[in-house]
């Protein structure tokens, strides 16, 4: 008995460490940057700005908005392949921000290869921000 | 009669195989959700084996783009695509230059079953890539390459 209820518990963490909604994997950002810089408060407003910043590293992916379109409640495109991409926002693609292993998959691939480097956690909130708040 | 059976046996494989590049009934998930996610989820049988090793052994630098994968991941899709990779003799290398990755727009089989296609279309702002299948290939996505689906960037059926 006490094994199954362990298996139960068990469980129940894995599958919900596998699904998170924007709101918490915002708070999960905001207190990481709040680790390193004190008071820091999530921005929409910068969050908006990063994903329209050219960012001029690499020729063809150059900002966010390059694939994303300029508004994240609307599909893009990807730029090289020319592959339909669905809205970012999550409030047009409940699929969006609600799964922290893929959220970080692409933070890290797109902003080493668009940044040119990995992201902060401060910046992570603030797109975080954008696309829950802002991007609409 | 024989003669004619023979010559059916021969060609009907070929044409099959032509028109129909259906994803194998073996591809893992991760093949939709991490190459599909940038581009169509390519027929592991356009490229040899060894130009698949190739693809899969630098993905941080993949054509351009950050591919990364956890190596768990890497190593379930390789083994795919491998598993299910064209035969070498009949698909060619897509080796370009020495120090380049293998493209499958650069195989022997590629070129020659577009030769006819003029450079103004792959040009077309429409097309963005040779490895754009579904520019022209209305149906590609489901792996359907059939001539009289295919509908030119700029609108024209194609006509052989």
């Amino acid at each position: 008995m006490k094994f199954w209820f362990a298996m139960f518990v068990l469980l129940g963490a894995t599958a919900t460490s596998q699904a998170a909604t924007p709101a918490e994997l915002l708070a999960g950002y905001r207190a990481e940057a709040a680790g390193s810089s004190p008071g820091f408060h999530p921005s929409a407003q910068r969050g908006a700005a990063f994903y329209q910043r050219n960012f001029n590293v690499s020729a063809k992916l150059r900002s966010c908005d390059s694939c994303h379109s300029a508004n994240p409640m609307q599909g893009g495109r990807h730029v090289v392949t020319d592959k339909p991409i669905r809205p970012l926002a999550p409030a047009a693609n409940a699929e969006r921000l609600s799964d922290p292993a893929k959220v970080e998959k692409w933070f890290r691939r797109n902003c080493t290869e668009v940044v040119g480097r990995e992201c902060s956690a401060a910046e992570k909130a603030d797109f975080v921000a954008y696309l829950t708040e802002g991007g609409r | 009669m024989r003669r004619y059976l023979m010559f059916l046996a021969a060609i009907i494989p070929f044409s099959a195989q032509a028109d129909k590049l259906l994803m194998p009934v073996d591809a893992p998930p991760a093949f939709q959700t991490e190459c599909a996610s940038c581009h169509l989820a390519f027929p592991p049988a356009l490229l040899a084996a060894a130009d698949w090793k190739r693809v899969m052994a630098v993905l941080d630098k993949h054509y351009g783009d950050n591919a990364s994968l956890d190596d768990k991941t890497r190593q379930l899709i390789e083994e795919f695509l491998v598993r299910n990779s064209g035969d070498s003799k009949k698909v060619g290398a897509g080796r370009t230059a020495p120090n380049e990755l293998p493209r499958l727009t650069a195989t022997a089989w590629f070129k020659r079953k577009h030769h006819e296609v003029a450079p103004a279309d792959w040009r077309h702002a429409k097309v963005k890539s040779p490895a754009n299948c579904a520019a022209c290939h209305t149906r590609a996505a489901e792996g359907s390459y059939r001539e009289r689906e295919i509908v030119m960037p700029d609108g024209r059926r194609w006509e052989d």
